[in-house]
Formats: C-alpha cells, structure tokens, sequence
C-alpha cells in the first residue's frame, strides 16, 4: 500500500532517433507534471483532485496533443476531448467537440459533478462551458504553427493520421527530413491512487491529424480510454479505433476482476492479446499501489512515482 | 452451432398501469420486428445485416423513442444517436447528434463501412450523412405532438424527464417519487417511459451482432452524450455474444454493461443466461436497466432489474416469445 502516480504524453511510432530537441522539453514536460502530482498526493489531495491537475499542466503544454499543441482536423480547427473517472464511487464526466475550453480535462468534471449527465459535446459542452464560467480563449490559441505543418503533411499524404505517427514520406529522401520528431506527439493521461486505495484517471486529446469533423475517439469513452474502479485506474493512447474495439480501458480491470491477474499480468494481457501490434498503450494504477505502464508501439512518452522511492520517466522500451 | 437467435427491445421501465391498448400496440409492433428478422435470417443475411434492417423499423415506427418519436431536448429539438457492432472482427460504427438523418443506425452502419473512424457525431455527423446521400428530413419530421406535450410537463416539472407517452397523474408526484419503489431515473414510472430501441442477433453461421438507437432523455441537455452510441455501454458484439442495453444510460454508461456480459464469458466461463443476470445483478449498482443478448452458440437471454421491458425474441427451433413484464 502507499500512492502511486503514472501519467503519459501518448503512444505511438516514436522514431528511436529522435533528435535531443525533440526530446528533452517533453522529457522536461513529464517530470515537471510528475513532481506536480507527486507534491499534490503528498498533501494529501484527493486522487480525482490530483489527475485533473496534472492533465490540467499537460493540456497546458504545447509539446503534446491535447488543449494547446492539439493537432488538426481536416477543416484545420481543433476539437477536444477529454474524460474523467472516480474508481470508489465510479462516478465520471466527458466531453467531446470543444473549440474554445482552455482545460478540457476541468470541463469534464465539471460535467461529473454539476449535471445529471455523463458526457456532453460540441455545441451543448461548449454552451456548458460557458454557464460554468470555466476559462475559454479563442480558437487560435490551440493551434501551433507545427500543427499545421502536420496537417499540411497529411493531406499531402491523403492519409488520417493517429497524432502521434510520422506522415507517411513520399520518398525516401524525405525520411531524414520527418524524423526530426516533429509529429511524435499524442494523447494525454494520468491515473493516481492515494495511501487508503482511492483510484482516479483522467485522458485528455486533441485527437488524429486530419480527422474528419465530429470524429470522437477513444479517450472520452468510459472502458475505451479511461476507466476507473475499486481495483484500478486505467488511462490509454494510441489508435482511438482499436481502442474502442478491444475496450482497453475497462479489460484491465475486468482481467483483474473477473480472472483474478494482478495489475501487471492484466495490463500485459490487453496490450498484447487484445489491441493489435502498433495501436496502444497504457498507464494503470491499482489499489494497492501498483504501476504498470505497457505499449506495443514503438514507445510511449510515459512517467511514474511510487511512494517507496521508486520514480521513472521514459519513452522507448527499458532495456 | 446451434442455429440463428434474435432479440429485439423497445426499452426498460414501464409504468404497470400503462394502459392495455398501448401495451397491444407495443407487442404488435415487437412482433412485426421480429418477423422481419426472422425472414431475413432464413434468406440468409449476415447477423449485421438483420440488426441494422430490424432497427431501422424501430426508428421508423413512432411507437418508441427513437427515429420518428424520439425524446425531445430542452430546446425542444431532436438529436439522435444509434450504434451497431459485428462481432465478426469487432467492427463497429456510431454517431450522435443526428438531427435530420430518417435511419440514424444506417449512418451508424456507414460510419463502420465508409469511414476511417468508428464515431462521428453533431455536424460532423450530418455532413457525412450528406456526402453519403442518406435519406434526411426535416428535424420536425421526428417530433410528434404527444412529445411535445411531455417535453412541457418535464420543463413545468423542472427535470428531465426519459420519453413517455401517457400523461402523469399530478406533477406533485415527483416531490414524492423518492419513496416509490417503481421509478427509473429518479422519477416514479407514472412519469417515465423507456427509452431506446435495439436488436441483437446470431445468424446460422454463428456470428453475433448488435445494434442499439435512441433519442435519448426527454428535457436532455442539447449535446448530451447516454449508453446507446457508446461501444461497450449500450452496445457490444464480439465472437461470443451481441448484447444491446436500455434503461439509465448513465448506470449504463459507469457498469460497461454490454462489455461485461461478454467479458464474465470470456473471462469467467460463464454461459449467456448467467452473464446477463451476473450483470443486471451485479454491474448496475443503483441503476436500472435491461439488456438483451445473444450467443453464438444460438442462445437468446434478456435480463432487467426494473418493472419491465418491452422485448422479444425468436430461435431457429421454433421459439418465439413477445412481452413486457416479468
């Protein structure tokens, strides 16, 4: 037993080049978020307190899909999406389709605590937003010229991009070019529990590059991206449409449930056996203080602390 | 392989003095469905094919909430959402905030087929329906007058109040509905009526599927999100079973319902029967609702845990049962 914390910055085709200035500022960015969490569950701040506050920083930082640095649909506007969970009362907020929310992590738990409702989007969460007086900025505000870039590089490559993937190059001379790392980015995540066992997750995105207007992916869907119960906290990233398929979020914990794994064994069952090759990761949390983060993509942008000491931040596979 | 099986639903929560030619009508309507199923899956038509097929016959009749006779939201508009799911390769399609597409579980079906993504939703949603030149109509085409007269008994109450069709008794039993044993959604059944329509089936060839439409809340929030578009909530489908979900979307929603029927199978061992009353029994907590499922082995089984469902269901052996309470 002690608190735990584990949070990422997304999943996906991270070329193992990637270039130090790529690199260090989101390394910065997690352990910057990870002390953030650390010091909040070290005063004691409830697990639901502390995972909206960290994605909260990570939705704040531009180096990262999610809130400012979200990537682009295909129209070139942004649309967020985000979704949090309580494990002890497995009550939970989401919303989909915001334009304007500085914090769309804030927004649904919002939704949790002050609705009827579960998940509010587009025009009814943006209206929600403003009855609740929560921050909003202009559209332009989310958009990174980097962002745009990415789109750019889509459409030429006529593809939908999951966020996190290189654009497809048209040549190999090309390569060099786009692995400078400038699209390795990706959902948003952090899971945390508490020294009496209490369980949050909270998952924020801007989605895929070039996604079709009104596209809703993984992440707001309670069992797809983000779960929450008595036994475990679950975030995850990755192809937003495996996700939902293999309901990542919520097989964690009917693993652990239903077959009686262990955080570990059941985190590794899902992202072996139930999500293909390329298409996910996660970062879980359990009861008793456990951490697991696995993926089966090439790396995911990831970050961990234990009570007993015990602290990670990394992005390829540990050796 | 035991054959094809197929269940369909009109909804959890019934009020017990719903009065005889309503529930006629409703059984009537169970029955024509079901039949349409059955005749397609003798023709031979794949598991996802007679879901979508039985469901757009749902929508189409304003008997219950969804298409045609959806609940309406506080600005007294309609926003639609359905979901669909083939078990075989766990494909599926969803798509909420339709307001002017006639069969919202076909685009559901198209957004599978004809998109990159699984789920598309409010204007996107619509301007995919366009470029798919789906049938639409004007958003007044689903609006009917007994809805209108709901929407203003719920606004006149101040709550949101499910779909419902027969007027209540006195508003003044809402202060005292916290007592009632017979309420879904924190109001008593007098004032409720169930929402959402769906179908689940197992063709010949063993493949389950399962599809799941509404309109949602009667006084809903516009851009509310419930179960029914939710792949895991309200609707699932994968090798072993297909299951569609009605009743508190947002219980629903926090049990991962649909899911966790196939997941104490796969994960447990248990058999159809057993996974739905494992669930209704153990996955709802407060929350009530019902649930219909199939399993590939041609088993049907339904379950709920409030005063009835409206639902029905037929095997390739011959039985065919049609009710709405226990």
């Amino acid at each position: 037993m002690g608190w735990a914390i584990a949070l990422h910055g997304g999943a996906g085709d991270i070329p193992l080049n990637l270039p130090p200035e790529r690199r260090e500022p989101r390394e910065a960015a997690l352990r910057h978020c990870l002390d953030i969490g650390v010091a909040a569950l070290k005063s004691d701040k409830s697990p639901l307190d502390v995972v909206e506050l960290v994605v909260r920083e990570l939705e704040n930082c531009p180096n990262f899909n999610a809130g400012r640095g979200s990537v682009l649909t295909s129209e070139g506007t942004v649309e967020m999406e985000a979704c949090i969970m309580d494990g002890r009362t497995k009550k939970c907020g989401a919303v989909s389709g915001l334009t304007t929310v500085v914090n769309a992590i804030s927004l649904a738990r919002l939704v949790m605590e002050k609705t009827p409702h579960i998940y509010l989007a587009f025009d009814g969460a943006e209206r929600f937003a403003r009855e609740q007086g929560v921050e909003t900025v202009d559209k332009s505000h989310f958009i990174t010229s980097e962002n745009i870039e990415r789109l750019k590089q889509a459409k030429e490559a006529n593809r939908i991009q999951i966020d996190y993937t290189q654009p497809v190059p048209k040549e190999p001379a090309k390569e060099t070019v786009i692995a400078d790392g400038e699209s390795q980015v990706g959902t948003v995540g952090c899971v945390a529990v508490d020294s009496h066992g209490n369980l949050a997750t909270a998952t924020s995105t801007g989605g895929l590059v070039n996604k079709m207007v009104g596209r809703i992916g993984d992440t707001p869907i309670i069992g797809a991206g983000t779960y929450a119960n008595s036994l475990c906290a679950v975030s995850a990233t990755g192809k937003g449409e495996a996700i939902i398929q293999a309901t990542v979020a919520r097989d964690v914990a009917a693993l652990m449930e239903y077959k009686g794994l262990s955080l570990k064994e059941a985190a590794a069952y899902v992202v072996e056996k139930c999500a293909p090759k390329g298409t996910a990761g996660l970062v879980a949390v359990s009861a008793r203080g456990e951490v697991t983060m696995p993926f089966n993509t090439t790396g995911m942008f990831r970050a961990c602390a234990t009570e007993d000491g015990y602290s990670e931040i990394a992005i390829w596979p540990s050796v | 392989m035991g054959g094809w099986a197929i269940a369909v639903h009109g909804g959890a929560g019934v009020d017990p003095n719903l009065p005889v030619e309503r529930q006629e009508e409703a059984k009537q309507l169970l029955t024509r469905c079901l039949n349409i199923g059955i005749s397609a899956l003798r023709s031979s038509l794949p598991a996802i094919d007679v879901v979508e097929l039985v469901v757009r016959e749902l929508e189409s009749d304003p008997v219950f909430n969804s298409g045609r006779g959806s609940a309406l939201t506080e600005k007294g508009t309609v926003e639609m959402e359905a979901s669909i799911m083939d078990g075989a390769g766990r494909r599926c399609g969803a798509v909420s905030g339709i307001t002017t597409v006639k069969n919202p579980i076909s685009l559901a079906r198209l957004v599978m087929d004809k998109s990159p993504h699984s789920y598309l939703a409010f204007s996107g949603a619509e301007d995919f329906a366009r470029q798919q030149g789906v049938e639409t109509v004007d958003n007044d085409y689903f609006i009917t007058e007994d809805n209108i007269g709901m929407l203003k008994l719920a606004k006149e109450a101040k709550t949101i109040l499910f779909d419902y069709r027969i007027p209540p008794v006195g508003l003044d039993t809402c202060s005292s509905a916290v007592d009632s044993p017979l309420q879904m959604n924190g109001l008593p059944l007098t004032v409720y009526a169930p929402e959402t329509v769906g179908c689940v089936v197992v063709d010949a060839q063993g493949r389950c599927a399962a599809a799941t439409s509404t309109g949602g809340l009667m006084n809903k929030m516009s851009g509310r999100i419930g179960d029914s578009p939710l792949i895991g909530a309200g609707t699932y489908a994968c090798s072993l079973c297909g299951v569609s979900c009605t009743g508190e979307g947002e219980a629903i929603i926090r049990g991962t319902l649909a899911r966790d029927v196939a997941a104490v199978m796969e994960y447990k061992g248990l058999g159809l029967q057993e996974a739905v009353d494992y669930v209704v029994k153990e996955r709802l907590d407060q929350g009530k609702a019902g649930l219909i499922a199939v399993s590939k082995n041609g088993e049907v089984a339904y379950g709920f845990n409030c005063v009835g469902m409206f639902r029905g269901c037929a095997t390739e052996d011959g039985f065919m049962e049609v009710g709405i309470w226990e």
